[in-house]
């Protein structure tokens, strides 16, 4: 379980989560959504631990643990997966090596023996399938020559195979066509289980459609505004955001 | 102390006089050499590379011999085995036939006071000779340093009449505080093709100055790749000649360097005849306080039109005292060339750091992963199935991670 509780940061001088409550049970899926620069994508980062970021007052925990202090790695190790909004480019490094590296760097943090390359690809090329991915998909430079689509279907393709206990998706809809968005949301939808929660960050209700939220929260100007069920999406899909960011 | 002084000091226990072939040669080379003695920084060829000041701590090195036991990659090819710059005979496979240089270099000196210094003290050398027509398939050339104190000289010649093919890797290993200044006299005649692979693994103790001497005939090409992770200071020279029209040069080269290792890649491609290419790119690793260096200069003769001339020098640095020095050159004397120099010089991206320890990895397997990403590029090339994997063996087992 993921418990957010008065989080603010800053970047510089400038103030940019200014007090977020939030609570992700086990088995749920949230949406967070939002304008433009409210801060989705800080609150991701700060949540997978990149660097930059001042944590001015607030606590995260997830499973009972102080998220804050640990390493990106350990909180992988842990179960957290951030699928990026704009995913990066590893030249040089092979998109199949890149991910069982994970995998099994995930594994020995657990405790867990490694998988073996045999055992890796045939799971690997089963979810290549699964999303409709072009086959020499695992053998490329990670995200090098990648359409925008296949970027954000090569995060949900490092998801399903690092299997996290929560995901958290910045923008994995946006800039993919309808049919790419179904079977991104196969994808997460095939992960749920009382195991597996979500936070899915989206500007759009569309995705919403395929993957329906326990939850829906509004970020805006650093803090959640409104919280609802998933009529919530519906409502701002008709009136945008504009009123409320006022509320 | 000069660099005379501490030439002086160190080649005294050199008897040029007792070394055999033409004495007048030795004598005048060994004159030139002391012209300069160790080049350092007022040197414009070394004006990165203080060779002087890397020779200072060998003047009272006492000489000691050493037995080592060579290893050699086990791969199943012919080898020659060159033990502190002499043929060994027992080390080296019996099935090969070639001719030994003895000491008896070409006039090929230049004004390289280091290419002076082997001819004056050189002893051995492989003279290869590879008919015309023939393929002569792959030869390794090994060679190792083992002893404290040593000027190790060795003088090779490849010679490849019209239309022949030789792939030659050199594996250059050792022990101890030794200078070592191979020089290798390349003739690559009409049409053929010489691929030249050099893996420097010398003992981290020694002083490495190679020099490579290539003249290219017309549609003949000359492709080199050097690996260097070993030496306190080791430079690689190449002296290039596209002598014949439709030439072709491809001089790679990537450095591992960490601690206080000094690494040096100078070239220097004359384009003499029209309608030839030449490629260089060279990386550098580059960690603690070690220093890289890629001088590389590219001539075009008047007459060397339609030349097409290539230049890249890539440097990782690891660590905020890391160092690297590039100096393009370029002289034309052409009108209608192609000509293009870049660099791209940086550290470790922090963004993919971060995305791969997102997924885990921990942030020193995410800086090998990223660092071997980048030297594999260099790699790609390299399609020899037995130079591939010594190369990606020496890089795999580099000290990573020795520092943050
Ligand atoms: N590294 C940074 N430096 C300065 N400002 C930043 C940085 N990252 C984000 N911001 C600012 O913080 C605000 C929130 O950004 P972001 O989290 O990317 O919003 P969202 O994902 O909701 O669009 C924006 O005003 C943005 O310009
Ligand atoms: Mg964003």
């Amino acid at each position: 379980m993921l418990e957010i509780k008065g989080l603010r940061a800053s970047v510089g001088a400038k103030e940019i989560l200014t007090g977020i409550d939030l609570t992700v049970p086990d088995g749920e899926i949230h949406a967070v959504m939002g304008p433009n620069g409210a801060g989705k994508s800080t609150l991701s980062y700060i949540l997978s631990g990149r660097d930059g970021y001042e944590v001015t007052g607030g606590a995260v925990s997830f499973d009972g643990a102080d998220l804050l202090v640990m390493a990106p790695e350990a909180r992988a190790a842990a179960g957290i997966f951030l699928a990026f909004q704009y995913p990066i480019e590893l030249p040089g490094v092979g998109n199949a090596n890149f991910i069982r590296t994970a995998v099994n760097a995930v594994r020995r943090a657990r405790g867990e023996t490694e998988m073996d390359t045999v055992t890796f690809l045939k799971e690997a090329r089963n979810a290549v399938k699964a999303l409709a991915m072009p086959d020499d998909m695992l053998k490329r430079n990670v995200n090098v020559g990648f359409s925008g689509g296949e970027k954000k279907r090569n995060e949900i393709l490092q998801m399903t195979l690092l299997k996290p206990k929560l995901a958290l998706l910045d923008e994995t809809d946006s800039g993919l066509d309808i049919d790419a968005l179904r079977i991104v949301a196969g994808g997460v939808n095939a992960a749920r289980g009382p195991k597996f929660s979500a936070l899915v960050i989206t500007h759009y209700q569309r995705l919403l459609d395929y993957i329906t939220p326990d939850r829906v929260h509004v970020l805006a100007a650093g803090r959640i505004v409104r919280s609802g069920g998933p009529e919530l999406a519906v409502e701002l899909e008709q009136h945008g955001y504009g009123g409320l960011e006022a509320a | 102390m000069s660099g005379t002084a501490h030439a002086t000091k160190f080649l005294d226990r050199v008897d040029v006089a007792s070394l055999p072939g033409d004495q007048e040669a030795r004598q005048s080379a060994l004159a030139t050499f002391f012209s300069t003695g160790w080049p350092d920084r007022k040197h414009e060829a070394w004006h990165y590379t203080d060779l002087n000041a890397r020779m200072r701590s060998f003047a009272d090195e006492a000489l000691v011999t050493r037995t080592l036991r060579p290893e050699f990659p086990s791969v199943d090819i012919p080898r020659l085995v060159f033990v502190d710059g002499v043929w060994d005979k027992n080390l080296s496979s019996d099935s090969l036939n070639f001719l030994r240089t003895r000491g008896i270099p070409e006039q090929k000196a230049g004004s390289s006071p280091i290419v002076a210094l082997n001819a004056a003290i050189t002893l051995d050398g492989a003279d290869l000779k590879i008919s015309a027509g023939q393929n002569a398939g792959t030869i390794l050339l090994v060679s190792v340093g083992s002893a404290d104190g040593l000027a190790i000289a060795p003088r090779h010649r490849i010679t490849l009449e019209k239309g022949s093919n030789l792939t030659v890797i050199e594996v250059i290993r050792g022990a101890g505080r030794y200078l070592h200044v191979p020089v290798t006299e390349i003739d690559v005649r009409d049409g053929g093709t010489l691929r030249h692979f050099r893996l420097q693994e010398e003992s981290q103790d020694s002083v490495h100055v190679a020099t490579i001497l290539a003249t290219i005939g017309e549609s003949a090409a000359y492709e080199t790749f050097t690996l260097g992770v070993g030496a306190s200071l080791a430079r690689s020279e190449f002296h290039v000649t596209l002598g014949g029209s439709g030439a072709d040069v491809q001089i790679n080269a990537a450095q591992l360097l960490t601690g206080t290792q000094h690494g040096d890649v100078t070239t220097i491609v004359a384009h003499d005849a029209p309608g030839c290419t030449s490629r260089q790119t060279v990386k550098s690793v580059i960690d603690g306080s070690a220093r890289g260096v890629f001088q590389g200069r590219i001539e075009v003769a008047r007459i060397a039109q339609k030349t097409d001339g290539y230049q890249m020098n890539q440097a990782l640095l690891l660590s905020d005292s890391a160092e690297i020095d590039s100096k393009p050159e370029l002289e034309i004397f052409a009108d209608d060339v192609k000509c293009s120099h870049g660099a791209a010089i940086g550290a470790l991206d922090p963004e993919q750091i971060f995305y791969l320890r997102s997924r885990g990895v921990s942030e020193q397997e995410a800086r090998a992963i990223l660092i071997r990403a980048f030297l594999h590029e260099a790699l790609e090339p390299i399609t020899d199935d037995v130079a591939r994997p010594l190369f990606e063996a020496a890089i795999q087992s580099w000290r990573w991670g020795a520092s943050g």
